[in-house]
């Protein structure tokens, strides 16, 4: 009984597990990459989300917004408030009316978030061949594997083959469901200036990138995984406790 | 009905050790029981984005001697009157002996800008919007609800509430500039 | 004349418990004044485990509703805000999410203990029933629930099982239409789910009362299936299942923990993090795991099932009536199955989309006639050596299905007739399909044979016999 019951939990673990990889429309499955924020142990890589948001203000916020991600969370990698209010402050907002029932604009706030570079959803269509650029604040959570595939997406760029249907204004990405996407290669080496004197290949833009938007889809993952072990040390104690009494209790009964 | 004593004192041992093994689990149970509501409880707490002191900045320019303005802040009523001469006389000249809460204009007011006057329109008695422009017995400022006077410096001198209408935090950006918050 | 009961306790217990027996009825279910057989092994921890998933999920649900707006316009950002601004907010939010997995593990399991050990039978079988109608319950509040968020597979998934309805002749339309308060789903949607997510589990509460209403007539069944003969038989359930059951608890909160704080979103699909779009329709729509093997059963019809098909088995079901039972009612069963039958032939057949609806609603409601469906006189498994190995075979069966419903609808072709026989008028034959009758045969067939023609091992006299036997 005990050796069926254990093959039975794993034949189900094994096709829920299935299940939930289900991975999408014949695209290569993305390069395996070790990330800091995997695992138990998983940490915000700080320097790199923070090269990662100069790499999505210069280089993605021209098409894609981050509309779920206000400055002041910026703190939280390492920001100062005086930093996140200069940045802030360097976008204008829509507000009002004023007393004279007129909208006006003003700059950012901390509490804003940042803004999308078009109106809507038409607007962006409109001015990319018909593609809609997604917003990127959830992107990592959105895709399956969602990390090593927006790493591989960006580094993966190849001469399309010779049977690929590509049009008008497509790219061949044979990491994207299939292989012809809108948006052209966007990264090449030495396409931003790292502050911090780091040097900017493909693979380090792409890596920084992929730690800035992990955070900005997950703000919360380190302190989950830190909470997240003291829970597990005391539920073994606790269930050890339990077993413990269990047994003592039950020492003098046939069963 | 033999049990010999080592045999009772076994028994007892393994009794107590069973018991405190048992207590301890329990105890365990209960502070986990105990650790886990706290992070629910913390949910009804003001989230982040609430957090974010929302602050408001107000233009003064508009505001000419002897008006005032009501403004939002924070969801509440916020009085922001240009106080005359008069105003100013009459609250400075009031003995803080006398008052219920006792505060000196100057102390309510940013230093050489008194004549503006920047308070809570809440009435600190039970919650009301005070009335304005020169109301009650003491010129300032009188709560329909339960008949609180405000003198002008929207001081409490008559009727229920216990304190002064609260000046909340702020500070001058320019001349004619003020952010609260 | 009122019921006067003295009450047991003393002091001020005593003076409520015999004004308002609480005291009393807790006693009867957890405490002294319920033996409960002492053989019982860990598979009978997962009923209190079923207990505590929904207090969780009650409990976190009540406090994700203090922040979550049942607009079209607001939902998914509501969520959002939950999980970035609300203190904790992320914390509760996944606890919900998986808390709803692990609700139907466990309850899975909780149906399968009953299946092995026979605790459907004689005499618990409105005891089976409750809980068949509590996992209907849940199917429901968990389908609504899985709406609120309004992702992509909230929206789609949603769209697609609201129109199953349409499958009913006549009214399925207008059924539909009444579903959705519009003519897709849309806002008037959304906002009745939420008011129905929010009522549904206190419902189920009701129903769990019931279901230990009816537990407490006779009592827990065992491994052995032997009834209670005497106290040698039975320990009381405070301390020994109160203690097993605190153990039975941290087990489950350690595998809860582990996907609550490492991998939140193992169970979910990430298709529910894009924002719900009527315009485009996901690549692969799949519901949550715990509901695909319904949803293959749902996709396996794929041919008009002509009524001489069921028409002509209810005939021979009708002419066994006759022989074994009753006459008149089996003439009047031989006589329906003859019409349908007729019908059959000139033509009349269920449509493909109302036999798949049809066969989802059956696999779950077939359940509550097992009782009589299984005609053994041997409850437990244990003593079945035949029924064994059909029991892990259904189990296989659930996982094939599950697996298939996971997959592409033109996933699993075992037989292609349109290909290879150039046949359109013979389906192909799927893995779904097979399991889908693989399903309902062990219901409708293996179940009844079983009990006729299995050689059952000899049953121990009692359960204290049984135990002592071990030693």
């Amino acid at each position: 009984m005990r050796i069926t019951t254990f093959i039975a939990v794993s034949i189900v673990s094994g096709l829920i597990g299935s299940a939930a990889l289900a991975s999408g429309g014949g695209a290569e499955h993305p390069k395996q990459v070790p990330w800091a924020f995997d695992g138990v142990f998983g940490k915000v890589d700080q320097p790199s989300v923070q090269r990662g948001l100069q790499v999505y203000r210069e280089v993605c916020a021209a098409c894609h917004g981050l509309k779920r991600v206000a400055f002041r969370t910026l703190t939280q990698v390492g920001f100062s408030e005086a930093e996140v209010k200069a940045l802030a402050s360097q976008y204008q907002y829509k507000d009002g009316p004023n007393d004279d029932g007129d909208m006006f604009d003003r700059p950012g706030r901390p509490s804003d978030k940042f803004q999308a570079p078009y109106a809507n959803e038409k607007a962006a269509r409109a001015a990319n061949n018909g593609a809609y650029p997604p917003d990127l604040s959830l992107i990592i959570k959105a895709r399956p594997d969602g990390a090593n595939y927006v790493y591989s997406l960006l580094t993966g760029y190849q001469p399309a083959p010779a049977d690929a249907h590509l049009g008008p204004n497509q790219y061949y990405n044979p990491y994207f469901p299939g292989g012809a996407l809108a948006m052209p290669e966007p990264l090449k080496a030495d396409a931003v200036q790292y502050q911090d004197g780091t040097k900017a290949t493909v693979d380090q833009i792409a890596r920084d990138l992929v730690n800035f938007l992990q955070w900005a889809a997950e703000p919360e993952m380190q302190e989950r995984k830190a909470i997240g072990l003291k829970v597990m040390i005391y539920l073994s104690i606790f269930t050890l406790l339990f077993y413990i009494a269990k047994k003592r209790v039950w020492r003098d009964i046939e069963h | 009905m033999g049990a010999t004593t080592s045999e009772k004192t076994a028994e007892k041992t393994g009794e107590t050790r069973r018991d405190f093994i048992v207590l301890s689990a329990a105890g365990m149970a209960a502070v986990g029981g105990a650790a886990v509501l706290w992070p629910f409880v913390d949910s009804m707490n003001p989230s982040a984005d609430v957090l974010a002191m929302a602050s408001t900045e107000v233009n003064l320019s508009p505001v000419a001697e002897g008006q005032e303005i009501k403004i939002m802040w924070r969801g509440k009523p916020v009085f922001i009157r240009h106080r005359t001469a008069k105003n100013i006389e009459e609250a400075k000249a009031v003995n803080l002996a006398e008052l219920r809460h006792p505060e000196a204009d100057k102390d309510r007011v940013k230093d050489g800008k008194e004549q503006w006057l920047v308070m809570l329109g809440v009435c600190t008695h039970l919650g009301c919007v005070p009335l304005g422009k020169e109301a009650g017995d003491f010129g300032g400022w009188f709560c329909p609800c339960h008949g609180s006077h405000y003198d002008t410096s929207g001081r409490i001198r008559k009727g229920p509430a216990p304190a002064n209408l609260l000046v909340p935090p702020y500070a001058f950006l320019n001349d004619t500039t003020i952010k609260i918050g | 004349m009122a019921l006067h009961h003295k009450s047991p306790y003393k002091g001020w217990v005593g003076w409520i418990d015999e004004r308002m027996p609480i005291f009393y009825a807790i006693d009867k279910v957890v405490g002294s004044k319920h033996p409960t057989p002492r053989n019982l092994n860990y598979f009978w921890n997962f009923g209190s485990l079923a207990g505590l998933c929904l207090v969780t999920q009650i409990l976190t649900g009540l406090f994700l509703a203090m922040h979550y707006a049942a607009s079209t316009q607001l939902a998914f950002d509501s969520v959002e805000h939950i999980m970035r601004d609300v203190n904790y907010g992320w914390l509760v939010r996944y606890m919900h999410a998986v808390g709803a997995s692990m609700f139907f593990i466990v309850v899975y399991i909780h149906i399968f203990r009953g299946l092995y050990y026979g605790s459907y039978k004689r005499p618990r079988e409105v005891l089976w029933w409750m809980g068949v109608i509590i996992l209907i319950l849940m199917m429901a509040t968990a389908f609504m629930g899985y709406v609120l968020p309004w992702g992509q597979m909230s929206f789609w998934g949603a769209t697609v099982i609201t129109n199953l309805f349409s499958a009913f002749p006549l009214v399925g339309d207008s059924i539909v239409t009444l579903l959705w308060g519009g003519f897709s789903v849309d806002n008037p949607t959304l906002n009745r789910f939420f008011a129905l997510h929010f009522l549904l589990p206190f419902v189920i509460v009701g129903v769990v009362v019931l279901h230990i209403l009816a537990l407490n007539a006779f009592g827990s069944n065992n491994p052995t299936g032997i009834d209670v003969k005497g106290p040698q038989d039975t320990i009381p359930f405070h301390p020994y299942y109160t203690v097993k059951d605190f153990f039975g608890f941290g087990v489950f909160f350690l595998v809860f923990a582990a996907f609550v704080f490492y991998a939140p979103n193992y169970l979910g699909h990430p298709d529910n993090y894009i924002e719900a779009n009527p315009m485009v329709t996901p690549p692969h729509i799949v519901p949550e795991w715990y509901f695909l093997p319904f949803y293959a059963i749902l996709r396996a019809i794929t041919f008009d099932i002509p009524f001489y098909l069921i028409g002509l088995p209810l005939m021979g079901a009708g002419v066994w009536w006759m022989m074994n039972r009753c006459k008149v009612n089996g003439g009047l069963i031989v006589t329906l199955g003859l019409v349908l039958s007729v019908l059959g032939f000139v033509g009349a057949a269920i449509d493909s989309k109302l036999a798949g609806v049809l066969c989802m609603f059956g696999s779950l409601l077939i359940l509550l006639v097992l009782p009589w469906l299984d005609t053994s006189a041997v409850r437990s498994a244990n003593y079945r050596p035949m029924y064994r190995w059909f029991f892990w075979l259904f189990g296989v069966d659930a996982l094939i299905l599950g697996y298939a419903g996971s997959k592409p609808a033109d996933w699993g072709t075992i037989i292609n007739f349109s290909d290879t026989l150039n046949n359109h008028n013979i389906p192909d034959i799927t893995v779904s399909l097979v399991g889908t009758a693989y399903y309902f045969a062990h219901f409708l067939i293996i179940m009844p044979l079983l009990g006729k023609f299995e050689k059952t091992l000899p049953v121990p006299e009692s359960i204290s016999a049984s135990v002592l036997k071990k030693d």
